[in-house]
């Protein structure tokens, strides 16, 4: 899988000199470490590795942030977070999202694919214009879209009358929802169509000839051709969709932020709102490390998952 | 599309019927980008109206195409500072990430032994681990730092949340492109460790520094939270707090709003354009590796 630019691999891997021994002392050696990985460490373990400690530590205190005071109260936060119905409803929400958003991206993105792989004139120009939403911040996406469902929505229902400009995208529960689909899906659909078509594109080309001559029309080589072998491609883009998309925070923080009556609020603002809006440093901690052990337990299963379909393959 | 709507009488050759429905797919793919672009449309149009016009019909093209939103929306937001912040933080940071975890790839690749190994297994753990979890740890620790409230502690803050990715990438493409005989040849020709790096290795690697560079560069210029957290300085905002700020204080004045987010939306819609190809390449290949 990996990278497709890097046909050397399995050539310069099997010749390595793993083992030989260099005529330069241990010392130097040692220097050598030090000075090429130890920034690197430094940076990392000051920062990142500290703070993972420090935050296992926070989820046993109970701490309000404002003064120094911090108490100590063993796995009590953890006990408070059982009977949290605000954070069972915005776990509830993350979990709906994600898995609407990982299936109906993942078919656009492969449908947008499937399309700027044909023969048509300005296919990379569409290929961009799909892509474009990518690019640009969750913060300015979310503001783009208060600004067209609500505003310009208003205005364009007002002057046609059509019924889908005049529902209350961002004020009811359930159009909160779809409003906020619907946002993530423009952004994540041309990524994954990237992905998809870096896949498609380099399906052999004579497989599609074979099939021409054998008479098959297009569904037809797609179904029995192009899918079966953008299957890695899709396993890719299925728990890639899952992980980015359980960890939602700026496109609903600039859209809703949590609203209306807090049914958008995803997990990762949840755990934000608790921190710096209630501040209860510690509980939010203890959420913090319940939302890691969730994103790690989704990671293990895709590596199973696609340590399996290596084997069977 | 318009292929099946055409019903192919029998007279329509075959190459007819082709080119009808080659027609069609153009002219539907044609129509789906339209509609992929009208939320930006919306916010474009409408940033060269008053408020009065937005309301009257925010489809329609600006009645006057000169308008002082953007002057007004420029000044209130204090776009120029943001975006001097946002190029000083977003530079320094890919820069620092890439050369510092070049230096450690490197390393780690070519002598693999116990510590290297262990280290890279929680670069690894770390990509996993969600920035909710590290939120308030970070926030307490940079005040211990002293760097809170900096562009360069904001800087440091990227060194340290990004290195696990930079060094996870450069480290499998030292050990599958980087081919050891150079170095050695460069070694035996009285090369130290620092300018076989530098003068070797590091523009062999060129290919993965620039796709990990379009990676974290389209990650620190969007990303928001972490700034969000540290900086609450106005002179020292990045692009997305100054947005944000600006919508704080006129949300509902869509006339200006919409044309802050053009301005914030340009420099990385343009950046994107210029390395376009590069950059779906790269971010496709990216996704594959993560």
């Amino acid at each position: 899988m990996a990278l497709k630019e890097l046909p050397r691999a399995a050539a310069s891997a099997g010749r390595t000199t793993a083992g030989r021994r260099s005529s330069r002392t241990g010392r130097t050696a040692r220097r050598d470490d030090a000075m090429f990985v130890g920034p690197a460490v430094l940076l990392f373990g000051g920062i990142l590795g500290a703070g993972f400690i420090l935050g296992l530590w926070y989820s046993l205190v109970e701490w309000n942030g404002v003064n120094r005071e911090m108490t100590f109260i063993g796995l009590e936060n953890y006990a408070t977070l059982l009977s949290d119905d605000r954070m069972r409803g915005s776990a509830w929400f993350t979990a709906r999202f994600a898995l609407v958003t990982t299936v109906l991206s993942n078919l656009m993105g492969l449908g947008l694919a499937l399309l700027v792989t044909q023969p048509a004139p300005f296919q990379r120009l569409y290929r961009a214009m799909f892509f474009l939403p990518n690019v640009i911040g969750g913060i300015l996406l979310g503001f783009i879209f208060r600004f067209v469902f609500s505003t310009a929505f208003d205005s364009l229902g007002e002057l046609t009358g059509v019924g889908l400009f005049q529902l209350p995208w961002l004020g009811t529960p359930a159009t909160g929802f779809w409003g906020t689909v619907i946002v993530f899906m423009w952004r994540s659909s041309g990524y994954l169509m990237a992905i998809y078509v870096a896949a498609i594109v380099s399906v052999d080309e004579d497989l599609y000839e074979a099939a021409r001559v054998d008479g098959a029309n297009w569904l037809q080589s797609t179904r029995r051709i192009t899918l079966p072998l953008i299957m890695p491609a899709v396993t890719v883009g299925v728990f890639l969709m899952l992980s980015i998309s359980s960890k939602l925070f700026d496109v609903i923080f600039a859209l809703t932020n949590g609203g209306p009556y807090g049914s958008t609020e995803a997990f990762a603002l949840n755990i934000y709102n608790e921190a710096f809006i209630y501040n209860n440093l510690g509980l939010a901690s203890a959420k913090a490390v319940v939302f890691f052990v969730a994103v790690g337990v989704l990671t293990l299963v895709q590596v199973r998952f696609t340590q399996r379909r290596e084997v069977e393959r | 599309m318009t292929g099946t709507t055409l019903a192919p009488t029998p007279r329509l050759s075959r190459r007819n019927r082709r080119r009808a429905a080659s027609i069609g797919l153009s002219a539907g793919i044609a129509a789906l980008a339209i509609f992929w672009m009208s939320p930006m449309y919306l916010v474009f149009v409408n940033s060269m109206k008053d408020f009065g016009e937005i309301l009257r019909n925010a489809a329609a093209l600006p009645e006057r195409f000169m308008s002082d939103n953007y002057e007004v929306a420029w000044e209130l937001a204090d776009f120029a500072t943001a975006l001097v912040n946002s190029l000083f933080v977003t530079v320094l940071a890919v820069g620092g990430l890439v050369i510092i975890g070049a230096m450690a790839a490197w390393r780690m690749a070519r002598r693999p032994h116990r510590w290297h190994k262990v280290l890279f297994s929680l670069f690894v753990v770390a990509m996993v681990v969600p920035f909710q979890t590290l939120m308030i740890p970070t926030v307490q620790l940079s005040t211990w730092l002293g760097v809170v409230n900096t562009r360069s502690g904001l800087v440091l803050l990227y060194l340290s949340f990004g290195m696990p990715l930079t060094v996870f990438f450069l480290h499998g493409f030292v050990q599958s492109s980087v081919p050891r005989e150079i170095e050695e040849a460069a070694r035996i020709d009285g090369a130290s460790s620092w300018q076989t790096f530098r003068l070797v290795v590091l523009p062999l690697m060129r290919p993965m520094i620039a796709t990990v560079s379009i990676l974290h560069a389209f990650w620190i210029w969007n990303d928001f939270l972490l700034p969000l957290l540290v900086l609450f300085d106005p002179a020292r905002r990045t692009i997305p707090l100054a947005i944000f700020s600006f919508f704080g204080v006129h949300s509902d004045q869509w006339d200006l709003a919409t044309a802050a987010l053009v301005m914030g939306m340009v420099p990385i819609v343009v950046f994107f354009l210029v390395f376009q190809r590069f950059i779906i390449r790269g971010v496709a290949a990216g996704s594959l590796k993560g």
